[in-house]
């Protein structure tokens, strides 16, 4: 954990010195065919992607919020139909299982001289991916509203709780909080970040076996149900940007988002009277835990296996220049944390290293991480409604990743 | 018609549904017998910029090597359909023996992810049908009676419903009934009650969902009725007229019996098109609440990192089933009235 401050504390220092013999940008032959997740930060990385390929390249880029389910049906075609994937701890894992990205041990030799060390992300001894952001959710707060009503800026899920209700019971909200928790990956991730604030572990030790249904997963299961009872009624249809809509819309006063989001909610677009009382606050504790509930995410660029060696040369280039241009990092300082060399953190990276230096949990990357992912996104549903118990909805997302475990192969 | 004659016409088609229809089912059929090959983990150290830590990994090249071995993947048997996620003989045996009433192991069936998808299916199926052949009915009726001049945009203007892509006309009506969309705002406003969501609570997007079928499907047994109006004979209905037949008594006498047969087939088409509904629940975000049997295909081929081909063909296989069933008693109806008929 302490690595990330440290970067970041070293990228202070260092100076952008371009030591290598080959400069990535200009690329002339091969075609780059990239697939990324949708939101504002990646679009800023991807016009510096663009402009570093030049004007010659022969350059593409599909941005969906549905990249996580695409990814493996896309890249296991052969050529597949992607050259390269923007990748996170979370989403590198289901390539890595099917071998459908690369090791970049040549390329990086050849046109990474100017990354961090820490941006390379090494499996098993080899360069799979290479990192340019750090990412992770956290508390956003109105500070004219919690100040008008004498509340703290909340440090614990319990104080986020009774300031929304204290909003609420004021009448200046009626739904105070927001979260995405649209039914569905964002779901399962707000148990997973809950899950580990309470310290939970998602698989008994050394096994596929499943660990969720016990008193933490039912305490992390009881806050977010009074999160949600504090939200939105539409709240299992809200994904982040329709959070960030809410919030934009002054109808929040607290949310739980993440870092990447400053991009578009500190623009010069929208009522700037919301965007001038935005404030960013560690993510809470919760339940009485040291570590935040939140998971550390890094984002990366990862290159296909099943696409030529020229294409794959040719989009490794443009992404990694991007990914080692201080200039986009400090043209675009409070975009997100970069972990590009030279980059001085912006005013909103706070939460970030905050989360980072409290030794939060980053995001499981074991193998079957997404199969239980998978499950909790659905099985938790009926449970915020309040159709069935906590155990009940906990037993369900063990069984129901069992039966899909054993079907796969991991058990 | 001669039985060679009839080979030779039909062989053509019969080639075609064998090829793009039969072989796809066998294949799909096939493929819900196995299981994935074991996936092989092994211990790897990782590095990345929050530190470096020993994890697992699947060893890509043994797995691929199983995988090379069995290309199809274990077998399984009907492993896959009788687990949690399809018929679940398991959990229903269990929960017959632990209930302590009927409506216990109700519950506990239709928590079940097919039976929960099943329920959906059906009761959208069964709830959209028959207003929709009503309505149909009863706006052919009322466009067959319109001047010529206007009939033509009239037309039009109730086929848009079924012109306008599935998605995207559930998307338009999903912003619609948001809270602050037109329809939701206004249903706030009407019940006097700021907090009404019909997003938020799984009956009312039950509701929206049917409400939404049979917006969608009343065209097209619009289209099918007003075509057969077409073909009704005048003269009964003239002489009915002379006797003295109210409106009502020529359509409920005449009309109706001629069209009998016609409103048969749009059951059958409407049965089948809705028990594999699926657009709708992308479009209203509806996932959480209500599932069908299509839906859980799209879940096992999109919604998982992985495509679970073999949960994914054994849910095919059994909404076959489900339609084969559901049709079963239409058909025997119009064998019956064929044979009748000859």
């Amino acid at each position: 954990m302490k690595k990330l401050i440290l970067a970041l504390l070293i990228s202070f220092a260092t100076t952008s010195v371009f030591a290598g013999s080959h400069s990535p940008c200009g690329v002339t032959n091969g075609s780059i065919n990239i697939l990324a997740n949708e939101f504002t930060t990646y679009r800023i990385f991807m016009d510096e992607v663009k402009s570093c390929a030049g004007p010659d390249a022969d350059f593409n880029v599909t941005h969906s919020v549905d990249h996580n389910k695409l990814q493996v049906a896309a890249l296991s075609a052969n050529p597949a139909e992607f050259s390269a994937k923007l990748v996170t701890n979370g989403s590198i894992t289901p390539l890595m299982n099917d071998g459908l990205i690369r090791p970049l041990d040549d390329l990086v030799e050849k046109y990474g001289s100017n990354l961090n060390e820490n941006q390379k992300i090494t499996i098993d001894g080899k360069i799979y991916a290479v990192a340019f952001m750090a990412n992770a959710q956290h508390l956003w707060y109105r500070e004219s509203i919690l100040n008008d009503l004498g509340i703290a800026v909340p440090s614990t899920y319990e104080e986020v709780i009774a300031a929304a209700e204290k909003i609420k019971s004021a009448g200046v909200m009626d739904n105070p909080y927001a979260g995405a928790f649209k039914s569905g990956w964002n779901l399962g991730q707000e148990f997973v970040n809950m899950y580990l604030g309470h310290g939970g572990e998602f698989f008994k030790s050394g096994s596929a076996q499943p660990n969720v249904n016990n008193e933490k997963g039912v305490a992390a299961l009881n806050v977010i149900k009074k999160l949600t009872e504090l939200s939105n009624p539409d709240f299992l249809t809200q994904d982040t940007n329709a959070v960030k809509e809410e919030w934009e819309s002054g109808n929040v006063a607290l949310m739980h988002v993440w870092n990447s989001g400053a991009a578009s909610l500190l623009d010069d677009e929208g009522d700037q009277d919301i965007k001038a009382d935005t404030r960013l606050a560690p993510s809470p504790t919760v339940g009485g835990g040291s570590k935040p509930a939140t998971t550390l995410w890094w984002d990366g660029i990862a290159i296909a296996t099943n696409t030529s060696d020229e294409n794959a040369e040719a989009s490794f280039r443009a992404l990694v220049g991007a990914a080692s241009s201080t200039d986009l990092a400090n043209n675009n300082p409070n975009a997100t944390v970069w972990l590009i060399k030279g980059y001085t953190p912006g005013d909103t990276a706070g939460p970030v290293v905050d989360a980072a230096s409290r030794g939060t949990t980053p995001y499981p990357s074991f193998p079957h991480m997404s199969l239980m992912h998978g499950a909790l996104s659905t099985e938790l549903v009926e449970f915020l409604q309040g159709n069935e118990s906590a155990e009940k909805a906990l037993a369900d997302v063990e069984a129901a990743y069992i039966a899909k475990a054993t079907e796969q192969g991991f058990l | 018609m001669p039985h060679k004659t009839f080979f030779w016409f039909i062989l053509p088609t019969g080639l075609a549904m064998i090829l793009f229809i039969g072989l796809p089912i066998v294949s799909s059929f096939f493929q819900s017998l196995h299981i994935e090959t074991e996936q092989i983990l092994m211990e790897v150290e990782n590095c990345d910029p929050f530190g470096c830590k020993t994890n697992v990994r699947v060893d890509v090249e043994a797995t691929e090597k199983l995988r090379q071995e069995n290309p199809l993947g274990r077998f399984n048997g009907f492993g896959t359909y009788t687990d949690r996620n399809h018929l679940a003989f398991d959990e229903i045996g269990e929960a017959w023996n632990t209930s302590s009433s009927m409506s216990e192991f109700k519950d506990i069936v239709l928590n079940l992810p097919f039976y929960k998808a099943l329920l959906f299916t059906l009761t959208f199926c069964f709830a959209v049908t028959p207003p929709v052949i009503i309505l149909g009915f009863i706006v052919a009726l009322s466009v067959n009676t319109l001047s010529k001049i206007i009939k033509g945009f009239i037309v039009f203007g109730t086929i848009l419903p079924m012109i306008v892509t599935p998605l995207i006309g559930s998307l338009v009506l999903f912003w619609m009934i948001d809270s602050q969309g037109i329809i939701g705002a206004s249903i706030q406003i009407l019940f006097d009650d700021p907090n009404l969501s019909l997003k938020a609570s799984s009956n009312l997007t039950w509701i929206t969902l049917i409400i939404y079928g049979i917006w969608h499907n009343t065209p097209f047994a619009f289209v099918v009725f007003y075509a057969a109006l077409q073909t009704v004979p005048q003269d009964p209905i003239e002489a009915a007229y002379i006797d003295g037949a109210s409106r009502y008594q020529r359509v409920r006498y005449i009309v109706i019996p001629h069209l009998y047969p016609v409103a048969t087939f749009i059951m059958l088409i409407c049965l089948m098109d809705n028990f594999r509904v699926f657009e709708p629940i992308i479009g209203f975000s509806a996932e959480g609440v209500a599932q069908s049997l299509s839906w859980m295909i799209y879940q096992d081929l999109r919604n998982e990192n992985k495509m679970l081909f073999g949960s994914a063909g054994a849910t095919s296989m059994l909404t076959i089933i489900g339609i084969a069933f559901l049709l079963t008693p239409v058909l025997i109806r119009t064998w019956k009235e064929f044979r009748t008929e000859r």
